[in-house]
């Protein structure tokens, strides 16, 4: 069986699905934040496989960039729930309702 | 004389200034009021005299001046038009401007208007002079001459409308010009609706003038609603004639009050005593008269309408000159006697005896003014007592004021050789004449009417034992030389104004008749016949207005008895008269009541407030509301569910964009 | 090999992505996190960039990582929290939409041409040239990124601090 972009891309996929029930799924805010990584790393897998296919070498560069973001987003993200969690001792997102209304 | 006159200003200069002159003195008096309001008018007071008196008769003066020229003119026609000033509307489906049209109906009406009118602006002087309001009337005054002389110079019917409306509204503001007392206000209001009820139907006619004329294809530069080019265009209006002239003359009965639309003029009473001479006795009221005549050539296509004018006229005067009998308010008497008389003049009009009307307009102006501004004078000097039954016996306290009245009432009587017999008899004999014989023994009848009331006025006012209280009665005395000058020369207008218009059996020219004759063609159908039946119809027409002023006169002022007896012995009768038929009752029951329900339950509480305000402000004020809080409940405030709607968002277009 | 290889790692990496999300206790989120960068950088390395696996391992697995197990230690879950669980409709919505989501994209993404991987030449695979694009056509993104992680220090220790 030979492995085509598509085998890659259905990796891709599937990981990217299970990063976004996690996300929808989960209270813990810190879970939410481990699946919104799994998100961005399924789609750098889909990059990296087109570029495989196409040659190209902007695929690799767009995924050097997700990294470096990611991984500022990250330090900044959990700083953000260190707040939260010192203002109202909790870090489950369905205690969070200030935006009501 | 005149030629040097005509090196420094053109005849059209003149004409405009005829226009012009009261114009300026109702906005100087009218700044001057506005400057003073509140505070004594102190030393302006001169001023506004000034502005308000003379600036008319300078109006009257440049009239005569060109009624003097037109005079000189031979064997041309000495009729013209000033050309027009500027041009008000021009759209591509009509032109309007504004112009003057001299002509011989035109100038005898104007000389009428500024000649009167300068008069009653002197008498008001005197009359007025301790009124807070004093400014403010003169303005209002000159401005109601400026509009009633727009109305009668204008070259052009929309013109002549706005003159029309323009009397309308200063006949308002000067009923109730002490307006504090709210049912004076209240007249006022009345007088200008009952006139708007009228000038719809007005409104109506010049619709379907307009739409004769664009169908004949007349050229639209030139005005669709000038008299010139509507005459020119005469036979286009066969067909739509009738309609036209009634409706026209729907306009007429408001302005002119006669029957059903009389109603506000009695009640105009409540306004000065000099606006009711000029306004309700000698201009405004006559404005009706003149456009019937104005348009004789519409109204002569359809001989339905004629009869229809000529119907309503004679109906009106008999039923006016009725309560004449039983009114006891002085200027309520001389009100239903001016709207008897209108209706003689569209008797006349209705027979065809288009200059009889005229002719009767003109000396009508003369007697009722001086019958209004006589009573003015009586008022003024009784402090305000407008009841005959409370008058009497003032011809040695105020001789001057009761001699013109006697000459005025003469005149309204038809006792020659005073104006009034003339123009009366002008107009029955045209009328039986021309075949009317129905139409001529009703107005017959309320010839004797006027007489009998007019000189019951005379003899409880100034004749018999006074009834007055024995202080007010010693107080009284004749008015100031403002008001008595005025009221002397109507007194002799009154008495020789007749001799424009002797008619040929008695030797005279008629020369009213053959200044107007060239102007009304239709006129001229009936040449006159023998002058006996005319000489026997005016001997006996004589004869029976003599025969009820002199009963008029002794009766209330020798045996005031006897009219209560009768009162009292035709008991029923003689409420249902005194009380005008209660039909100011009846119109309020049939119209007034329904349209203020209408008003007020259905327009105001259901469509105002429930529909409009309810539902379409406040409805949807709080649909929105509503429809917020059905939005808001999608907000929880809690994260992860917006990020599920982001989700299911995505899935759909990615749904969209992949499938 | 290949096709092995690749189902190994395929296989690890979704396992372990389902343990991430359905674990109660954070800590084991976590480390099944690590597992699956790790997994997912051998699928890198499969896919020719070496370099971005080995960045991947470094600085995923590395750094980010150990960031989210520290503040895990820092917020102290009770045990009694680990429990409650909540099955919500929204939760089903989401997961029934995330399926279909998934389905979707599948039939989207399968079409021909199913052929294999074209030969990579050198300079493909070589992490010299990315380096060469990241100095000349990409230096403005490389640039901005700098600051970016500049700010991104900055705001992490603003947050953090315990007085401003």
């Amino acid at each position: 069986m030979i492995i085509t972009v598509h085998h890659y891309l259905m990796l891709s996929i599937i990981l990217f699905v299970i990063g976004a029930i996690g996300v929808v799924t989960r209270r813990n805010a810190l879970i939410i934040f481990m699946s919104i990584e799994l998100m961005l790393n399924a789609v750098n897998i889909a990059f990296l496989a087109f570029a495989r296919w196409n040659l190209l070498i902007e695929g690799k560069m767009i995924v050097l960039f997700v990294l470096a973001v990611a991984a500022a987003e990250a330090a900044v993200g959990l700083g953000i729930i260190i707040s939260i969690y010192r203002n109202r001792q909790t870090v489950y997102v369905d205690e969070m309702r200030l935006l009501k209304g | 004389m005149l030629d040097s006159l005509y090196q420094f200003v053109s005849i059209q200069t003149l004409a405009w200034l005829i226009v012009a002159l009261p114009l300026a003195g109702a906005a100087i008096n009218a700044l001057i009021a506005v400057a003073t309001a509140k505070r004594d008018i102190g030393a302006y007071r001169s001023l506004v005299s000034f502005a308000g008196v003379v600036l008319p008769m300078l109006a009257f003066a440049s009239a005569a001046a060109i009624f003097v020229t037109m005079t000189s003119f031979e064997s041309a026609d000495p009729s013209f038009i000033t050309g027009s000033l500027f041009q008000w509307a021009v759209t591509p489906t009509l032109v309007i401007d504004i112009g003057l049209k001299i002509d011989q109906l035109s100038i005898v009406m104007a000389l009428m208007v500024s000649g009167v009118g300068s008069l009653i602006h002197l008498y008001s002087v005197g009359y007025m002079g301790h009124d807070e309001g004093y400014a403010r009337y003169f303005a209002e005054l000159n401005l109601f001459l400026f509009f009633m002389l727009v109305l009668v110079l204008a070259d052009n019917l929309i013109l002549m409308f706005v003159g029309w409306e323009g009397v309308g509204l200063c006949s308002y503001l000067l009923i109730g010009f002490w307006f504090e007392d709210i049912a004076k206000a209240r007249a006022g209001t009345k007088a200008f609706i009952v006139n708007r009820i009228g000038d719809a139907f007005f409104l109506a006619g010049m619709f379907l003038i307009y739409a004769v004329m664009a169908s004949a294809n007349a050229p639209i530069g030139s005005g669709y609603f000038n008299f010139e080019m509507m005459s020119r265009y005469n036979a286009y209006f066969v067909p739509m004639a009738t309609a036209i002239s009634l409706l026209l003359f729907g306009g007429a009965i408001g302005k002119s009050a006669q029957i059903p639309l009389y109603v506000w003029l009695p009640d105009a009473m409540a306004g000065p005593t000099p606006v009711s001479a000029l306004i309700h006795a000698a201009t405004m009221v006559t404005a009706g008269v003149y456009m019937v005549v104005r348009l004789n050539f519409i109204f002569a296509l359809s001989p339905f309408a004629l009869t229809f004018v000529a119907t309503v006229g004679t109906v009106t005067a008999l039923y006016a000159a009725t309560m004449g009998l039983t009114q006891t308010d002085i200027k309520k008497i001389l009100a239903y006697s001016t709207i008897s008389q209108l209706g003689y003049m569209f008797l006349a009009a209705g027979v065809g005896a288009f200059s009889a009307a005229i002719f009767h307009l003109v000396t009508h102006a003369f007697f009722k003014a001086l019958l209004f501004l006589g009573a003015g004078s009586v008022i003024h000097a009784m402090a305000g007592e407008q009841d005959i039954r409370n008058l009497g016996g003032l011809r040695y306290r105020m001789p001057v004021t009761c001699w013109t009245f006697v000459l005025a009432a003469a005149a309204i009587a038809g006792i020659a050789p005073a104006s009034g017999f003339f123009s009366k008899d002008a107009i029955l004999w045209q009328a039986y004449e021309r075949g009317h014989i129905v139409l001529w023994a009703i107005g017959f009848m309320a010839a004797g009417l006027t007489s009998f009331y007019i000189f019951r006025a005379v003899g409880a006012t100034f004749f018999g034992e006074t009834n007055a209280p024995l202080e007010k009665f010693k107080r009284a005395h004749e008015s100031p030389a403002s008001m008595i000058v005025p009221m002397m020369l109507l007194a002799v207008l009154s008495v020789f104004g007749g001799l424009i218009g002797v008619p040929q059996v008695l030797g005279g020219v008629n020369r009213i008749g053959t200044w107007l004759s060239r102007l009304i063609a239709y006129e001229v159908s009936h040449a006159p016949e023998e002058g006996a039946a005319e000489m026997v119809l005016m001997v006996i027409t004589l004869l029976w207005s003599l025969h009820f002023a002199v009963l008029g006169w002794v009766i209330y002022s020798q045996r005031r008895e006897w009219p209560e007896a009768v009162a009292r012995r035709f008991g029923f009768i003689y409420r249902l008269v005194a009380n005008k038929y209660y039909v100011d009752e009846i119109y309020d029951f049939l119209i007034v009541r329904p349209l203020n329900w209408v008003s007020t339950k259905i327009l105001w509480q259901t469509v105002d407030d429930t529909f409009i305000d309810g539902i379409a402000v406040h409805g949807t004020a709080r649909t929105v509301g509503v429809w917020a809080n059905v939005v808001s409940m999608a907000e929880t405030g809690v994260l992860q569910q917006y990020l599920l709607y982001f989700l299911i968002g995505a899935v759909v277009v990615v749904g969209y964009l992949a499938l | 090999m290949e096709t092995v290889l690749f189902y190994f790692l395929a296989a690890i990496t979704v396992v372990s992505a389902l343990l991430v999300i359905t674990r109660a206790n954070p800590i084991s989120s976590a480390l099944m996190l690590v597992v699956c960068f790790l997994a997912t950088a051998g699928i890198f390395a499969m896919l020719g960039a070496m370099f971005i696996a080995v960045i991947q391992v470094l600085l995923y697995a590395g750094a980010i990582m150990v960031l989210f197990i520290f503040v895990i230690m820092l917020i102290q879950t009770d045990a009694g929290d680990l429990k409650r669980r909540a099955i919500t409709f929204g939760k089903i919505l989401g997961a029934v939409a995330a399926v279909y989501l998934a389905i979707i994209l599948g039939i989207a993404a399968w079409r021909p041409p199913f052929i294999e991987a074209p030969q990579a030449g050198e300079a493909f695979l070589l992490p010299a040239t990315m380096g060469s694009q990241l100095l000349t056509t990409y230096i403005l993104p490389f640039e901005i990124l700098s600051v970016l992680l500049l700010i991104a220090i900055v705001g992490a220790v603003v947050l953090a601090k315990k007085k401003i």
